[in-house]
């Protein structure tokens, strides 16, 4: 059987902070009604985490939530994961008016750790500042000319996710940001 | 550049993660209709310089349409609300009254 790949392979540069293509990851596209019981549960039963509230990222022990609309929500599991809570999730969410799509293949997944903040702040119109942007935030925004969606974690590194066809254009973005002598230091 | 703020997930962004859909509150004439009716919905717009009601979306973030109340001289903006509306909210209204009192647009002042 033929190897899956990821859309840059685990590509890495390094800087003053280094950017790494994280590989496949599985991740699921929910829609429907957030307040719902059943999407609670559906949730829980996917990755053990809660609903995340407005703009946040919640961790359970089996993956992530994140919130990307008032009717969406991005389920982050491991790439192997994905059918078991894909259909973990459909069973909760039986009779209910709802979508659950597995996105894991049309997506690139991005880690920038280091001075992270530095990188991210010359590509994405957004505050960075760490009392602005803190551990759990979730932000859907651009870099440059194409969306991704961002989340800082806990250690301080930079996570995002844009579609796998830009995958190559965000990897050439990261690294030139993250290119030695381009520090700001505006942020740290 | 317009600040704006998304009323559907809160973020207040710059102009460049938005995208602009024209005018608000427009009726629509379709099928059927008269054809005065129908020419003044597909080409009579306001141009106004000063309050200014308009449809944005917020196209790099959560994707929702809404709307929003904005000065085109000063670019001020009083504030956006909710797509789900065929007229501005009182809050809006209110916003607007306090620092362009007397403003009219269209049928709403």
């Amino acid at each position: 059987m033929s190897n899956l790949v990821s859309a840059l392979n685990h590509a890495k540069s390094a800087g003053f902070a280094s950017v790494e293509e994280t590989g496949l990851q599985g991740m699921i596209t929910v829609r429907g009604d957030l307040a719902s019981k059943a999407m609670a549960a559906a949730v829980k039963a996917a990755t053990g985490a809660a609903v995340p509230a407005t703009r946040k990222i919640e961790k359970g022990d089996t993956g992530a939530v994140a919130w990307m609309s008032p009717d969406e929500l991005l389920v982050i599991t491991s790439y192997e994961g994905v059918d078991s809570a894909i259909e973990a999730m459909k069973a909760s969410l039986q009779g209910e008016h709802s979508m659950v799509v597995n996105v894991s293949d049309a997506r690139a997944v991005f880690k920038v750790s280091g001075s992270a903040e530095d990188v991210m702040a010359k590509l994405a119109p957004v505050d960075f500042s760490t009392e602005a942007f803190q551990p759990g935030e979730f932000r859907r925004s651009r870099l440059a000319q194409v969306a991704a969606a961002m989340w800082k974690n806990d250690d301080g590194s930079f996570e995002l996710v844009c579609f796998r066809s830009t995958a190559q254009y965000v990897f050439d973005l990261l690294s030139v940001s993250a290119a030695n002598g381009g520090e700001v230091r505006h942020l740290s | 550049m317009l600040i704006l703020e998304c009323p559907y997930c809160g973020v207040k962004g710059e102009e460049t993660e938005f995208h602009a859909g024209g005018e608000a509150h427009l009726k629509r004439f379709g099928p059927g209709s008269e054809d005065a009716d129908f020419e003044t919905y597909l080409f009579m717009r306001e141009n106004p310089k000063g309050v200014h009601l308009e449809r944005w979306r917020h196209a790099n973030g959560c994707g929702k349409w809404f709307h929003a109340a904005r000065c085109t001289m000063t670019l001020e903006v009083f504030g956006s609300y909710s797509a789900q509306t065929f007229e501005p909210p009182k809050e809006i209204k209110d916003k607007i009254s306090a620092k362009r009192p007397g403003w009219s647009w269209r049928n709403f002042s």
